[in-house]
């Protein structure tokens, strides 16, 4: 393969991204992340390459990433020329033949189509593409259109522009949407003149601290010393997070031309990308793409003839979720345990093996582009104020439309979580929003018109954080969630202050207590006053904002912790040393399911008469309140 | 001196393929004993050894690593990797009762390995497919929305292959 190093060698691989991206044959691409593969993905991909052959039709199939929504996986994108893009959603391999039939026949029976795309906009060159030639026909218009669709209406895509669109393992197809344009552009720049712009942009970490990324890029230029390094951090440890994930595996390329920008900026040579260990296709598809960049000459000698030099390796992480710490994540590509250090030596004058190193996370790079591409003012339009841009959620837990959504920052809160998410499922009632992770907290339904920045979720006593944003409903337990966090967090801590180590541990026992039942009054004002211990003597931000779960939920669910010490109750009938189980008499039909998965046998009951259950043998496993079709099974 | 060399000569053809791959790069430990991990199932005594001799890193500094990391194991792990995801999305979609069908249906408790050395259940913190909650990963395979009243029958199709 020759080398890219001209604007028009660049526009001719354009060019050929585009004849696969909106070919002149019918294409038809499966949606292939970590979950849509386990949703079925592959048997789908497989089945469709099997009825292809078969029938000898000239079909192009590829895959793609995440498509967002991903509760509906696994999703395909069926594209005809001049016709608009058809989505299909809960897709399986048996349904493939007659899906073939469809497109075959140009209908849209027995399988609708969920949604349609009818073009598209270029997010780096602002380019429009129109898929739809002449009129629209008529029963196509009775399928919606993608911005029609609630769950994507409010979203802007910057981040995941590529995401669920581009095949993630072709370079050119990257190309194809202005990808490595940014790159061209900032090479022909001053370093200084591109930090400039990062600042102007008023882009912020997205890993979840927030710290302006240009002012961040600006010391590390500024550091002393010949070996600089960039470092993108991939190792995503919030559990309930994975947008990370999501775009290192949908959009790979995206992450390193912001990492290739990032270190022609501040002057390094070489890079490394610090990816989670629960990661393997992640860990695949990055790992093709610095190859395919290598052979592009996007990375490696002479850049763009530039004569800039830089390229890029990749770190498997070890399963520690203090390693997504920037000090702890050094120390772990130095090959040691991943132990965090004073934060009072900065890592952008002595980070990896104590030389300057700008470290970032996967989404803040794969912003980079975007901001060179379009100008820091630009992208300083979209969002709010001090909060920049878009950010990427991970929207999951007790919602309808679980998935991976991009929104403007300063949205609503409850914007995100009722019209994007659709509301709570099964008519339950909206309770909380965790944001954060373990460092973050939960903000309750009643501050729903909370905007999403990183200073107002601050001030409600969550953060950021990197993305996850778990909803939870009235089956939710908030001091449960508390034990939950603190659990993790002890787990985790490295053990290095004594406060994190043995504070962390002590309120994971009050919290068990508490939640057993045992608890006693004056625990709360014991849990409050250690958590300030904690943050004030933890070395980093782990043990800093470990007592955060603990907080925001005493300030908001404060009844609920008095519930479970005073009248020895768990109002949402999760802690099981609190709850048991029964059988609601006027519901119950005796079809004695809850019999048969009962594992101790405490629910009995002949057919078609009401069952019981025996309070003595229940194990409150909740197996029969899984089984029951009725809704009979009553948990208090 | 003599004695490493005997060492050096017991130890598995595959250890020794994977350590010299690295070609004694010290910044590799972590690297090198996920190899091992992926090629053993676990950390073997003599291979962690080998790896000291080879890398020139003391043992006890590659115990702290082997001890800090949760993914590396020090005991002999079952045929298949049991992975109950423990993260906030699968916890909040009761996540916890699948662990506990799954200690009482392999009568085992977290952490362990079936006497026929088929199953080590673990717990594990998000596997990244929280739209899919509660996942279980067996085998590197993800179950996706997975019910206890499933689990018998999952089981039973690793156990017959
Ligand atoms: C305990 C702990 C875990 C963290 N985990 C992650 C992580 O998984 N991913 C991440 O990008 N940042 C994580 N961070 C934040 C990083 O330390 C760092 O601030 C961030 O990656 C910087 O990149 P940014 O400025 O682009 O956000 C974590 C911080 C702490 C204290
Ligand atoms: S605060 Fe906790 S995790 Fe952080 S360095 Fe101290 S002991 Fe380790
Ligand atoms: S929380 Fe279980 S996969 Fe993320």
């Amino acid at each position: 393969m020759s080398k890219i190093n001209t604007r028009e060698a660049l526009d001719k691989a354009a060019k050929k991204g585009l004849s696969t991206l909106i070919p002149a044959k019918i294409k038809i691409t499966v949606g292939m992340s970590t979950s849509g593969i386990a949703s079925g993905a592959q048997g789908v991909y497989d089945a469709l390459a099997a009825e292809i052959k078969k029938r000898k039709l000239s079909i192009l199939l590829t895959k793609t990433g995440s498509m967002g929504m991903d509760c509906m996986e696994p999703l395909i994108d069926v594209m005809a020329p001049g016709k608009p893009r058809l989505s299909y959603a809960m897709v399986t391999a048996a349904k493939v033949p007659q899906l073939m039939d469809e497109i075959a026949k140009g209908t849209l029976e027995p399988i609708r189509p969920f949604y349609r795309t009818d073009g598209e906009q270029s997010l780096i060159t602002g380019e429009k593409i129109k898929f739809v030639k002449g009129a629209l026909p008529k029963e196509l218009k009775e399928i919606p259109e993608i911005n029609e669709v609630p769950f994507y209406k409010k979203q802007i895509k910057i981040a995941t522009r590529n995401c669920g669109i581009i095949d993630p393992e072709n370079i050119d197809e990257y190309i194809a949407r202005g990808g490595y344009s940014a790159l061209a552009k900032a090479l022909t720049q001053k370093p200084d003149k591109l930090i400039d712009d990062v600042i102007a942009s008023g882009l912020r970490g997205r890993g979840g601290g927030g710290f302006p990324t240009g002012v961040k890029w600006r010391s590390c230029r500024e550091a002393e010393g010949d070996i600089k390094y960039v470092i993108c951090n991939g190792d995503e440890g919030d559990p309930g997070a994975y947008m990370d994930r999501s775009v290192m595996e949908g959009d790979p390329h995206s992450v390193l031309e912001g990492m290739i920008i990032g270190a022609y900026a501040v002057g390094a040579h070489e890079g490394f990308i610090y990816v989670r260990n629960e990661y393997p296709l992640a860990v695949a598809n990055l790992s093709k793409a610095i190859e395919q960049a290598r052979a592009n000459g996007f990375l490696g000698k002479n850049i763009f003839g530039s004569g800039f030099d830089f390229d890029i390796r990749i770190a498997k992480g070890a399963g520690a979720f203090v390693c997504g710490e920037s000090t702890a994540l050094m120390a772990s590509l130095e090959g040691k345990a991943g132990e965090p250090r004073a934060k009072y030596i900065h890592t952008v004058e002595h980070g990896l093996w104590n030389r300057p190193s700008n470290l970032n996370n996967v989404e803040t790079w794969a912003n980079v582009p975007v901001v060179i591409a379009r100008g820091g003012k630009w992208f300083a339009g979209i969002g709010s104020k001090e909060s920049t841009g878009t950010k990427v959620f991970s929207l999951v837990g007790n919602v309808k439309n679980v998935g991976l959504v991009e929104v403007p920052m300063g949205i609503p809160l409850k914007e995100i979580v009722n019209d994007i998410g659709g509301g709570i499922p099964g008519g339950r009632k909206f309770k909380a929003v965790q944001t954060g992770g373990p460092s973050g907290g939960c903000i309750p339904a009643k501050l729903g018109s909370l905007p999403v920045t990183y200073d107002e979720l601050s001030k409600a006593g969550s953060m950021m954080g990197s993305g996850g944003m778990i909803v939870m409903d009235d089956k939710t337990c908030m001091v449960d969630i508390a034990r939950y966090f603190i659990e993790f967090l002890e787990s985790e801590s490295c053990g290095k202050c004594v406060p994190c180590r043995e504070g962390v541990k002590r309120m994971r026992d009050i919290l068990e207590d508490i939640c057993k039942g045992k608890g006693k009054e004056g625990d709360v004002e014991l849990l409050q006053s250690m958590s300030q211990a904690i943050i004030d003597g933890s070395l980093c931000a782990l043990g800093g904002s470990a007592p955060n779960p603990v907080l925001s939920t005493i300030k908001y669910f404060r009844d609920e912790y008095d519930a479970h010490i005073k009248e020895k109750r768990c109002p949402a009938g999760v802690c099981k040393p609190l709850i048991t189980y029964s059988v609601l008499k006027d519901k119950c039909t005796g079809c004695m399911r809850c019999a048969k998965v009962c594992p101790t046998k405490a629910a009995t009951g002949e057919k078609k008469k009401t069952h019981k259950i025996n309070k003595k043998l229940c194990i409150k496993c909740g197996a029969c309140l899984e089984a029951c079709k009725f809704g009979a099974i009553k948990v208090e | 001196m003599k004695k490493t060399a005997t060492k050096t000569e017991t130890v598995d053809k595959k250890i020794k393929a994977i350590v010299d791959k690295y070609k004694g790069d010290k910044t590799a430990l972590i690297a090198v004993l996920q190899d091992i991990q992926d090629a053993c199932r676990y950390l073997p005594k003599d291979a962690l050894t080998y790896v000291a001799e080879k890398l020139a890193v003391p043992v006890s500094r590659i115990y702290e690593v082997a001890t800090f990391y949760n993914a590396f194991s020090l005991k002999p792990q079952g045929k298949h990797l049991i992975e109950v995801c423990a993260g906030t999305a699968c916890h909040v979609k009761g996540g916890f009762n699948l662990l506990e069908k799954l200690e009482r249906e392999l009568d085992i408790a977290c952490g362990d390995t079936t006497k026929d050395e088929l199953f080590t259940l673990e717990q594990v913190r998000c596997l990244g497919c929280c739209s899919l909650a509660p996942v279980v990963r067996i085998g590197g395979n993800i179950h996706a929305f997975l019910t206890q009243d499933e689990i018998p029958k999952v089981l039973k199709t690793y156990k017959e292959m």
